[in-house]
């Protein structure tokens, strides 16, 4: 037994375990490749994260049993009942919500290893400079996610903040955490340590807060990113690989979510961060363009009658179905359409709702089976062959004028042709136009008609008028 | 080997970033949400550097004859207060680690093919 313990504490055992617990965290991301391997992938993944925690729980150096396993008990306390209980369409605020905590670990553990080595001159320039940059990210991440999570959750306006002051603000704090870290790197004093984590703290807030609305999916993504190179510069700071390769693999995954999310609105990256799209200044003169267009307007009941005569029905879910919190309601409608043998999809445009994947899920929650559910690239060809299309609170990615007006602020942007079926019914709250303030030529094609309403209860007066008739 | 280990790590860094850029463009769409839902479970990761902060016990004022010691008064305070923040980093990791989990396992089970 005790040869045992000394063959797995000894340096090489324990580079090995961790090198077998990257393995299992690239396989747990390749089972996501499908929704048939992903239980298995999560599974792997969960294996490696175990095997990551024995081997340094194992560490030779360890002694403090009582503090780890206090911290353990108390994440999993909270963070189990919050995985269970949150709905799902929150989930964007929570998935915000952890990324904040390891911005904040990250940044605590670079003080941590401070008040370590301090005591007994240990600092090394190099080890300085990563712990600069560990607290840099860390923090930005942290109040970065904050603000995400609270304005995804509504308790911080979700409007863009759009002052013109903001990128010399950026600079300026940009220009101070470089300036801090070298004073760090050079004295070892608390001071500027001290300072680059306020710093990055107003940084993350700076950042996040002009942009808004329809961005989220990006913010989201990009923090997920942050919180990943975090990890890797935690890695860096104590020389563990598994911290580098993990957090090179979530930084990868958040940078290629953020980089499809630009793709499919039609934005480069930097014009996202630079934010300000969709305020005030950028709308007006947008909604005041063209001839006002004449607009029909139908009940449920009319959209019922045509969807009873139809034989293929596309339903294009948006945002406000989310907010609505519809989902268990159209797979009502979903199920009776089936049993009339009205060929039922969906079409998921990849931004709609507030993260990547976000329809997906609720659709998936209310047992909507994932075959019937499509995204851009496989369903536009068969929106010609479609009898009815239902809108549930989408707007700009249904828009043609990303396909015909050159001049328009969405043009180029990948849309869903819901306007090549025979009819469309586009249920929306308002006459508003979408989040990008953006006229939608749709809205008055001869073909199409807006039901205004709830997305939940025009689906159920649907339901209703269909079963009646 | 007489590489710079910050160069080995330089290496695992680059190739572990190609391996992910490779792995996630192989995810389908369908399951993006689950996806960052899984890393925020594995970028929890951070409670090792946590724990190595938090674990080593703290080495007494009385060995300060025989250290480097700058700080004798406070030597063991300032210990102190890095395993406390080490056990908050802990705990915070923790969340992410049981929270991203469960909500992973939430979400794929709720993904089923017609009929199943």
């Amino acid at each position: 037994m005790e040869t045992l313990t000394v063959l797995l504490q000894s340096p090489d055992v324990m580079a090995l375990a961790s090198l077998a617990a990257g393995v299992l965290f690239v396989l747990g991301l390749k089972g996501l490749s499908h929704p048939a391997t992903a239980r298995q992938g999560n599974l792997f993944a969960m294996v490696g994260m175990a095997l990551a925690m024995a081997v340094v729980l194992l560490h030779p150096l360890m002694s403090a049993y009582s503090f780890i396993i206090f911290g353990l008990l108390i994440g999993a306390a909270i963070g189990i009942p919050l995985a269970l209980k949150t709905p799902l369409t929150a989930l964007p605020q929570l998935v915000a919500g952890f990324h904040s905590f390891i911005g904040l670990a990250a940044a605590l553990v670079a003080v941590g290893m401070y008040l370590r080595q301090i005591p007994f001159n240990l600092m090394e320039t190099k080890a300085a400079l990563e712990m600069a940059l560990g607290t840099a990210i860390g923090m930005v991440t942290f109040s970065g996610s904050v603000l995400a999570a609270l304005k995804l959750q509504g308790w911080v306006s979700g409007t863009p903040w759009g002052w013109s002051g903001r990128h010399v603000l950026n600079l300026a704090l940009g220009i101070a955490l470089i300036a801090c870290t070298i004073w760090f790197t050079a004295t070892f004093n608390p001071l500027p340590l001290a300072l680059i984590f306020i710093l990055a703290t107003i940084m993350g807030v700076t950042l996040v807060a002009p942009i808004g609305g329809a961005d989220m999916p990006v913010v989201v993504s990009m923090l997920n990113s942050y919180s990943g190179w975090a990890a890797a510069a935690t890695g860096f700071m104590l020389e563990q690989p598994l911290l580098i390769i993990t957090g090179a693999l979530v930084g990868a995954s958040g940078a290629i979510l953020s980089y499809i999310m630009c793709a499919a609105m039609h934005r480069s990256f930097l014009s996202v961060i630079l934010g300000g799209f969709g305020n005030a200044e950028s709308v007006t003169p947008a909604a005041g363009q063209g001839p006002a267009q004449v607009v029909k307007q139908a009940g449920a009941e009319d959209a019922a009658f045509i969807i009873a005569q139809a034989e293929r029905v596309i339903i294009v879910p948006g945002y406000g179905m989310a907010v609505a919190q519809a989902q268990h309601a159209v797979k009502e409608l979903f199920n009776l359409l089936a049993s009339k043998n009205i060929e039922t999809t969906f079409a998921i445009h990849p931004v709609a709702g507030r993260m990547p994947g976000h329809m997906n899920v609720l659709l998936a929650e209310a047992d909507i089976p994932y075959d019937a559910v499509h995204e851009l690239e496989d369903i536009n060809p068969r929106f010609k062959e479609t009898d009815v299309v239902l809108v549930l609170g989408a707007n700009d990615v249904v828009n043609p004028a990303a396909q015909t007006t050159p001049g328009s602020p969405i043009y180029g942007m990948p849309v869903l042709e819901a306007w090549k079926a025979k009819q469309v019914y586009v249920v929306k709250r308002s006459h508003r136009p979408g989040y990008a303030g953006v006229d939608n030529p749709l809205f008055g094609m001869e073909n199409c008609a807006l039901v205004l309403g709830d997305a939940k209860a025009v689906v159920e007066n649907i339901t209703h008028a269909l079963k009646s008739s | 080997m007489d590489l710079n280990p910050l160069t080995i790590l330089t290496i695992i860094f680059v190739l572990s970033c190609l391996v992910g850029y490779f792995v996630v463009w192989g995810v389908t769409p369908a399951l993006h949400t689950p996806l960052m839902a899984v890393t925020n479970a594995i970028s929890g990761i951070v409670i090792i550097a946590a724990i190595l902060i938090t674990g080593p016990e703290i080495i007494p004022a009385t060995r300060c004859a025989e250290l480097p010691c700058p700080y004798p008064e406070q030597t063991e305070m300032l210990q102190l207060a890095a395993q406390l923040i080490g056990t908050l980093a802990v705990a915070l990791c923790a969340i992410n680690i049981f929270g991203g989990f469960a909500i992973t396992r939430r979400m794929l089970n709720m993904f089923k093919r017609k009929g199943e």
